[in-house]
């Protein structure tokens, strides 16, 4: 069985009236060991493929299954239980807690999945190593640069030791050396076993990976016709505007 | 980069099934130093919320000390008069169904007084006392004071009051067979005609002088102490010994000052009650009726006496006593009830309605206040909160459950209402202070552990309560949202 199954999932707003199907019966598999990444143009459905994927949000129809839990119907307690000892994840804008710094940061995990004091320090420590932090501990998320404050965050995604790493544009802020070597990181994260999904609207980054998954209008790509996937990418550059 | 991090070495905690819930909690200890950690990061507004609950445990433990003062000295007024124990038979008219009786009607004589010593086992003490019509005039070098507190009683009286001779003797019972012409004094009658011992710098014992009483000489045997208030003695005992230093270090010449005014008994701050009880004057019964009342021109030929003080044995049992008396007197007075009781009940009674409006009155106030208080806390952690979206989408994120959020909130508020009404505590004492010097009273307020625990936990749920509805929002926001907020 795979890591994550999605079995004919649908995600549908209703705005005004109007059923809008952000997801429209979608089926995926992704192994464990993976290194994928979810490529599509803003609107295309795909953040909100992450959101069903990373347990941040359930589909109105449709099963999910995460490591053998089937999460559809799942609490939102629950939901924060998966997150936290299932998934990692790393943000565009880093979302590092201002106030925290950087082994607080990293700790913050664990402090939800109620692991002792000694051994979150530890643990923290030994994350903050594997992304060659170890010598910045006290400091504040904006005393870093943008690719160091992205390596405290890949570093907390690493740290409760999930199944799963989410990177949302991890590269979207930072510079193209520095995104390269954030990319590296993921790539040398995806060797060692750890099944990482990269969501982009790039198609260079997505390029790294040796799967891809296209989703446009709420579809994975390969199903939508190829006229209509013409169609939507004119009206995707037209929202995105020049 | 590290070569092969040995993962492994992470403890891996299997996350079974959904069915298990719990494990995203954040203890308790965290979440404290969480909250500790805000209020510090806004040291201003933290101490702006935490005012109105400071404001709120001072008021509610000033209020009450100041209350249990009173309360103290009120029971201290009534031990002072002789407590629950005493009972004071007076003479009254004839009820309207027995007016036609009237001319049969005897009054309180010592026929009652003999007869209840010997018929009505509940009493251990019973004295007669005989006043003037009007108060009488006592005079002593040149000086009058005019005193209504003047009484013809028995020796025993003495004991009924609680009075305590410190100088000389209290009359005796010979003294009441051969009417002899002395007296027993309180120290208020001292300072009127003999001087104040504060004034003179020297102990007044006028004991073996004389006075006059309407113009009757009396030979004083007696003077019993002065009577005060524990507050009244501890303020005394400080300006004596202020005297005492000031003369020590050679400045004796006081300054003069100018006139001296008395300002009557109510401008020097003492209790009524130890006022009266130190205003006595005693002369044996005998003596004030064969000498100054027998000659008057109505007087019947037996004593009849004013009222009679009565001692129960057992101030539990005041009811049954209470039957015991009327049953005597309703036999010596042939069934004419032209008597009434009266008891320290009543005044206990008083007392206790009083100080529990005190209570509730002040308990409402300081309650409004740390309500006021609570309404502040709740508002400045709703304003956290939405100042916090981010940082609650991102916890979420990495795995807070709704649960730990809405704890975590609920504590922080907690521990702002817990600092503030610890503070609070410590403004009491001020505020207790400050109030003692700017409106010195004779019941020095008294701060009551009971009073300062309600107050602080009364601080700490307003904290809980006032965490709740800020703590519900923060857990229902959505995570999504939350982390797209600017």
């Amino acid at each position: 069985m795979a890591l994550l199954e999605l079995r004919n999932v649908s995600k549908i707003y209703h705005l005004g009236g109007e059923e809008i199907r952000a997801l429209d019966d979608v089926s995926l598999d992704i192994d464990g060991g993976e290194f994928v990444s979810i490529i599509g143009p803003s609107g295309s459905g795909k953040s909100t493929l992450m959101h069903i994927l990373g347990c941040l949000d359930t589909p109105t129809c449709g099963t999910v299954t995460l490591d053998g839990i089937e999460v559809q119907r799942a609490t939102a307690t629950q939901l924060a239980q998966v997150r936290n000892r299932k998934i990692g994840f790393v943000f565009q804008f880093f979302n590092l807690l201002p106030k925290l710094n950087v082994v607080q940061n990293v700790e913050l995990p664990m402090i939800y999945a109620g692991v002792s004091g000694r051994q979150r320090r530890e643990q923290a420590l030994h994350a903050l190593e594997l992304v060659e932090l170890g010598n910045r501990l006290k400091n504040r998320p904006s005393q870093l640069s943008g690719g160091q404050q992205q390596r405290v965050a890949i570093a907390r995604a690493l740290v409760n030791n999930p199944r799963i790493i989410f990177a949302d544009e991890p590269t979207g802020n930072l510079d193209t050396h520095t995104g390269e070597v954030i990319l590296a990181l993921f790539r040398k994260l995806s060797q060692e076993g750890r099944t990482v999904i990269l969501v982009t609207h790039n198609p260079e980054i997505a390029a790294v990976t040796p799967r891809r998954i296209e989703i446009r209008n709420g579809k994975i790509a390969e199903k939508v016709d190829a006229r209509l996937a013409g169609l939507d990418r004119v009206s995707a550059a037209a929202t995105a505007g020049p | 980069m590290p070569v092969s991090p040995d993962w492994t070495a992470f403890p891996r905690r299997r996350l079974p099934a959904l069915e298990v819930t719990g494990g995203t909690r954040m203890t308790l200890w965290n979440a404290i130093v969480v909250g500790l950690k805000e209020i510090w990061a806004h040291k201003f507004r933290s101490a702006l919320t935490m005012l109105g609950i400071v404001l709120g445990v001072s008021s509610l433990v000033t209020m009450s000390a100041l209350v249990q003062g009173m309360e103290n000295g009120a029971r201290e007024a009534l031990v002072a008069v002789g407590g629950l124990e005493k009972i004071r038979v007076e003479a009254q008219p004839v009820p309207v169904e027995q007016r036609h009786l009237r001319d049969f009607a005897t009054g309180v004589t010592l026929d009652d007084v003999r007869a209840l010593e010997h018929s009505a086992p509940d009493i251990s003490k019973v004295s007669p006392e005989l006043r003037f019509d009007s108060p009488p005039t006592l005079a002593a070098d040149g000086k009058t004071h005019r005193t209504w507190m003047t009484a013809g009683v028995w020796p025993i009286q003495a004991q009924l009051m609680e009075h305590t001779i410190e100088h000389g003797r209290m009359f005796t019972d010979l003294d009441n067979e051969m009417a002899r012409n002395v007296c027993v004094i309180g120290t208020g009658i001292r300072d009127e005609l003999f001087g104040k011992p504060e004034d003179t710098g020297e102990p007044v014992v006028p004991i073996g002088r004389s006075l006059t009483i309407n113009g009757y000489p009396f030979t004083i045997v007696g003077m019993f102490t002065h009577y005060e208030s524990e507050q009244d003695r501890r303020s005394r005992e400080l300006r004596e010994k202020e005297r005492l230093e000031r003369i020590a270090s050679g400045k004796t010449n006081e300054p003069a000052g100018g006139a001296k005014r008395d300002r009557g008994w109510s401008g020097r701050r003492s209790n009524f009650a130890f006022w009266i009880k130190n205003n006595t004057v005693y002369v044996p019964l005998n003596t004030l009726w064969m000498k100054m009342k027998s000659g008057q021109s109505n007087a019947p030929p037996v004593p009849k006496l004013s009222s009679m003080e009565i001692k129960l044995r057992d101030s539990s049992r005041i009811n049954e006593a209470l039957t015991q008396v009327r049953n005597v007197l309703m036999v010596t007075h042939r069934g004419i009830e032209d008597f009434s009781f009266r008891t320290q009940e009543d005044r206990a009674e008083e007392i206790d309605t009083f100080i529990r409006n005190a209570r509730v009155s002040g308990g409402l106030v300081a309650g409004i206040s740390l309500l006021v208080g609570g309404i502040g806390i709740m508002n400045i952690m709703l304003a956290s909160i939405s100042e916090r979206i981010r940082e609650i989408g991102i916890r979420k994120a990495v795995g807070a459950g709704d649960g730990a959020v809405f704890i975590q909130i609920v504590i922080e508020s907690t521990v702002i209402a817990v600092v503030g009404g610890l503070l609070g505590l410590a403004t009491s004492f001020g505020f207790i202070r400050l109030i003692t010097i700017l409106t010195p009273t004779d019941n020095a307020p008294v701060v009551t552990a009971a009073a300062m625990a309600l107050a602080f936990s009364a601080s700490a749920g307003i904290g809980v309560l006032a965490g709740l509805l800020p703590a519900l929002r923060a857990a229902r926001m959505n995570v999504i949202q939350s982390l797209r907020y600017d």
